[in-house]
């Protein structure tokens, strides 16, 4: 009953929103968002460090054809569902500096896609799961087309298209193993499709690997399925590019640990070092261009398509270090980039401008975002005792136990990451004031009431990552015990 | 059964009704009369009759299929309150009687056990839509519509009937389940091996009904005729007369035909993957929404004939499910195009395309909202009823082992991809491209019954199966 609750109180937030006005809006639905995070916070306190399902609910959904409702967090969810709630409310206190025209609207379809997210993440049918992969799409497909820059028709509408795309895909796939389950009515709960999984042989693996791999691919997204990426990442409003690079694309990763490793393994074992090079690629290719970018917002675009890109490394991998680090990660670069995105637009509030270039001397007046700023730079760049190092490390640990010279060069990840987030940081916030950054204002309270959390948890999971690991560790054990 | 009697008896009385001076009673008691028959219908629910000596059969798939055909009935009258307002239609009483005749047609065509039936059912459908589709008498493009219509549709017709006449010729009877009969025991005797005759009618047969729901390459008359007709008839043929040729096509196939299988399944197969094919490339290059629907109404055609083609046991409610859910959103998409189009002409600029639609969000958030949900049904996105009707048709679609379904799936697929293209321009349109700020106003049963039909695309998106089940 808890996992429903925590995806039906978004959305009856998100109606309760839509009847307010004013000022009103943003207080009703922070405060929402807020009472979500403590139930997820409930349930993250109370949750048992093993393999099984908790707090799983399931009923009927469509009787005829076996499919039901089922929710239920397990180690791997948990993180996510972490994740979401955390994000969230920070997410919506970010906005607070904005006025959005149709503010009720804004912030109804911020909570629906935050509901949608908690579904895809909890779900325990493919079908569920697949219900609420499309359906997060399309709030947020609003917020970035309404709310979005200048271009944001044209390229709102190809990611739609694009991902849409994709998950028929995946759609065929599901179908596809929901009609291998025993009996003349199938079944699609995910411990029926492992058992029926099991009998593919690896023609038949082979398909739905690249059925799923596209999906996923896309909305990752790896190279080369990434070019709708920047674009709308720069496109959308902060808001919306924060769903979407701190929590969208965890959508993907999730999808690959959670379908294509238990369900493909053979596959995965003749082809993962395709999607392993693939994804490497994007390492080094995402990074060198984020280190020529001039526009803030599209460097950490490029930086997010970097980061994921050794997040799928690791999990193709298909070692405890690998996924583990995945996991821990996906957390990580959620924190990290939605703070990263909130400070470039609070940079391009004051300055009406995200280009390097114009910007620069901005620390002299402004002692409390520069702190903020480097803290989750330094994150991101995955210096020790934050939180990014403890998932690269083990990322790189797993892609190198997998193949040392991928490895290698994936592990060129960090010293190009130090290269292009030390130069945004130095480009923007140090040298000879410009004209626009002039007078530059210091954080007020509601971005610091962003900024001090999101900063202190790079910080408190790089000292402690064991609060998520260990209750990880049996979930992906367990997992990979399906693989061998 | 019921119903066709009570039906036809009330479009006579619509036409009595407009004698009277007050015109406003039409609409109500043509919905009164609809929502009676939809109640009788249900009356011969799980007993299976033959009626006036073996020419129809009532069933519980016949019975839902009526029910689809009356629901969709009922919602294109509710949306009808604007017409008869102008000098044209001064005299909406026929009209109304013309539909009400039309839809006694249409559930003939799902009830049929009598190829002549069929046939009766067919002609009362096509003769009243050759008539509504004329109905703007000063409008050109409403003429060449309705000539056209008569021209193909009766050629189309004759096809039908001469195919009728060769399978009786081959199999000595009328009665469906008596040819089904038939064509097994030449199946049994000569091992697959059937006269040219009765070959040359089963595709006579098939091409006709193809005609009527659109199939390519039997299609090329839809557009024009979707486009000059007036904008609630087209609701009306993309829907009421869309199920009901899609089931008479089903309900004869699988009872007539199933041991021809291999004769008429892979043309089948290679019509509906064209099908698609032609309705959604096309749909992309349209700029009027209306043509765009009428292309839309295409696609959807060859969907339904996925399932068709799949022989499931969950073929017949997948069906159903996908009649509806496509007619309601169709419905919905109908009615704001409707609106959106009398306000432009009202302001002296006639428009049918993408453009009347652009900042419907500001000038009437409703009708953008309703706009929208509609358009993802037929695209068939999650939380909207088309998602599952697409979802239920796939599942089927796979189950069949052929290798050439496996290709018709892709296929269905892609063009599923390339139908959210043009079922987005409309949202484009409405919520991000700047109009003219004119006030769009709707009358309240308007307003019910968008409500009605947007709530319904919703619950069933979200819980199908609440419909489901009763299939």
């Amino acid at each position: 009953m808890l996992t429903i609750s925590l995806i039906l109180l978004p959305i009856i937030a998100g109606l309760i929103t839509l009847t307010t006005k004013g000022e009103n809006t943003k207080k009703v639905a922070a405060a929402f968002a807020f009472a979500e995070l403590a139930l997820g916070l409930f349930i993250y306190g109370s949750f048992v460090p093993d393999a099984t399902t908790q707090f799983a609910t399931s009923f009927d959904w469509i009787h005829s054809a076996g499919i039901k409702f089922s929710v239920g967090i397990d180690g791997i969810s948990l993180i996510l569902v972490c994740l979401t709630t955390l994000m969230v409310p920070f997410i919506i206190l970010s906005t607070y500096g904005n006025d959005y025209k149709n503010a009720p609207t804004f912030y109804a379809l911020i909570l629906f896609m935050q509901a949608a997210l908690i579904g895809v993440f909890t779900a325990r049918d493919i079908f569920l799961f697949y219900f609420f992969f499309e359906a997060a799409l399309i709030p947020v497909y609003f917020i970035a087309a309404i709310w979005g820059g200048e271009n944001r028709i044209k390229v709102t509408f190809k990611f739609f298209v694009y991902t849409i795309f994709g998950s028929l895909f995946m759609l065929l796939a599901l179908v596809y193993l929901y009609l291998q389950t025993p009996g003349i009515a199938h079944k699609s709960d995910f411990a029926s499709i492992y058992e029926a999984a099991k009998m593919l042989d690896i023609t038949q693996q082979s398909y739905i690997f690249g059925a799923f791999f596209i999906a996923f691919a896309i909305k990752m997204p790896l190279f080369p399925f990434h070019t709708w990426q920047p674009d709308t990442y720069v496109e959308a409003p902060t808001a919306g590019t924060m769903l979407l690079s701190g929590i969208m694309l965890k959508m993907g990763t999730y999808g690959l640990i959670r379908f294509v490793l238990p369900i493909v393994p053979a596959a995965v074992d003749k082809y993962g070092m395709i999607a392993v090079i693939l994804s490497v690629i994007g390492i080094v290719y995402g990074s060198i261009i984020a280190i020529q970018q001039k526009d803030m917002k599209r460097l950490i675009a490029y930086s997010s398509f970097a980061h994921v890109g050794l997040m799928s490394a690791g999990i193709f991998s298909g070692n405890i270090d690998g996924i583990q680090g995945a996991l821990i990660q996906m957390l990580a670069h959620g924190i990290n980039v939605v703070g990263l995105f909130f400070i470039v637009e609070i940079i391009q509030q004051r300055t009406n401008s995200r280009e390097l270039a114009r910007l620069g001397g901005i620390t002299q007046t402004t002692p409390n975002l520069t702190v903020y700023f480097i803290i989750l730079m330094l994150g991101s760049v995955a210096l020790p005792l934050t939180n990014g190092f403890v998932g690269e490390f083990l990322l790189l640990k797993g892609v190198y136990a997998y193949n040392a010279w991928v490895g290698a060069i994936a592990g060129l990840t960090i010293i190009l990451g130090a290269v292009y987030m030390l130069r945004m940081v130095q480009k923007s916030m140090f040298g000879i004031t410009s004209k626009i950054t002039e007078g530059f204002t210091d954080l007020t309270f509601s971005e610091k009431a962003v900024l001090f959390p999101l900063s202190f948890m790079v910080i408190a999971l790089g000292l402690a990552p064991n609060m998520f690991l260990k209750l990880t560790e049996p979930a992906v054990i367990q997992l990979l015990s399906i693989i061998k | 059964m019921n119903a066709i009697i009570a039906l036809s008896l009330f479009g006579i009385s619509s036409l009595f009704l407009g004698f009277l001076n007050n015109r406003k009673i039409l609409l109500p008691a043509t919905l009164i009369f609809i929502l009676i028959a939809l109640g009788l219908n249900f009356a011969d629910w799980n007993h299976e009759y033959f009626w006036f000596n073996g020419m129809l059969k009532t069933d519980n798939l016949s019975i839902n299929f009526s029910t689809v055909i009356l629901v969709a009935a009922l919602l294109v009258v509710a949306i009808s309150r604007h017409f008869g307002d102008d000098e044209e239609h001064s005299h909406p009483a026929e009209y109304y009687a013309i539909m009400l005749f039309s839809v006694v047609g249409a559930i003939m065509m799902v009830t049929y056990e009598n190829l002549i039936m069929l046939f009766v059912g067919l002609e009362i459908l096509s003769v009243s839509m050759y008539v509504l589709t004329g109905s703007d008498k000063r409008n050109l493009r409403s003429n060449e519509a309705a000539l056209k219509y008569f021209l193909m549709g009766s050629f189309a017709t004759g096809i039908l009937l001469f195919g009728v006449a060769l399978v009786y010729g081959a199999t000595g009877s009328f009665q469906i389940h008596g040819i089904g009969a038939a064509v097994n025991e030449a199946k049994a005797q000569m091992g697959g091996q059937y006269g040219p005759i009765l070959m040359a009618g089963t595709i006579l047969i098939m091409v006709g009904l193809l005609f009527k729901i659109s199939a390519a390459p039997f299609h090329f008359w839809t557009p024009d005729v979707y486009d000059g007709a007036p904008t609630i008839f087209t609701a009306f043929m993309s829907t009421v007369v869309k199920t009901a040729g899609v089931a008479a096509t089903y309900r004869l196939l699988s009872t007539s035909f199933p041991g021809m299988y291999g004769l008429w399944g892979n043309p089948l197969v290679y019509i509906t993957g064209l099908t698609l094919i032609i309705g959604n490339i096309t749909a992309v290059y349209q700029q009027s929404f209306k043509r765009m629907l009428a292309y839309s109404s295409i696609s959807h055609a060859g969907y339904l004939l996925i399932t068709v083609l799949a022989k499931r046991p969950e073929t017949n409610s997948s069906i159903l499910f996908y009649s509806l859910a496509y007619s309601i959103a169709t419905i919905s998409a109908f009615a704001v195009l409707i609106v959106v189009s009398e306000a432009k002409a009202k302001a002296g600029k006639a428009d049918e395309s993408f453009d009347a639609l652009n900042g419907l969000a500001k000038n009437n958030p409703f009708l953008a909202f309703v706009l929208t949900v509609s358009m993802l049904s037929l695209a068939g996105i999650p939380l909207t009823a088309g998602f599952f009707g697409k979802f239920f048709i796939f599942t089927d679609a796979f189950a069949n082992p052929s290798i050439l379904f496996k290709g018709l799936l892709v296929i269905a697929i892609l063009m599923s991809a390339i139908g959210i293209y043009y079922y987005f321009k409309p949202i484009i349109a409405a919520y991000m491209r700047n109009g003219d700020t004119e006030k769009i106003e709707i009358s309240p049963i308007y307003k019910y019954t968008l409500i009605l039909t947007t709530a319904l695309t919703i619950i069933l998106g979200i819980a199908p199966d609440l419909v489901k089940k009763l299939f």
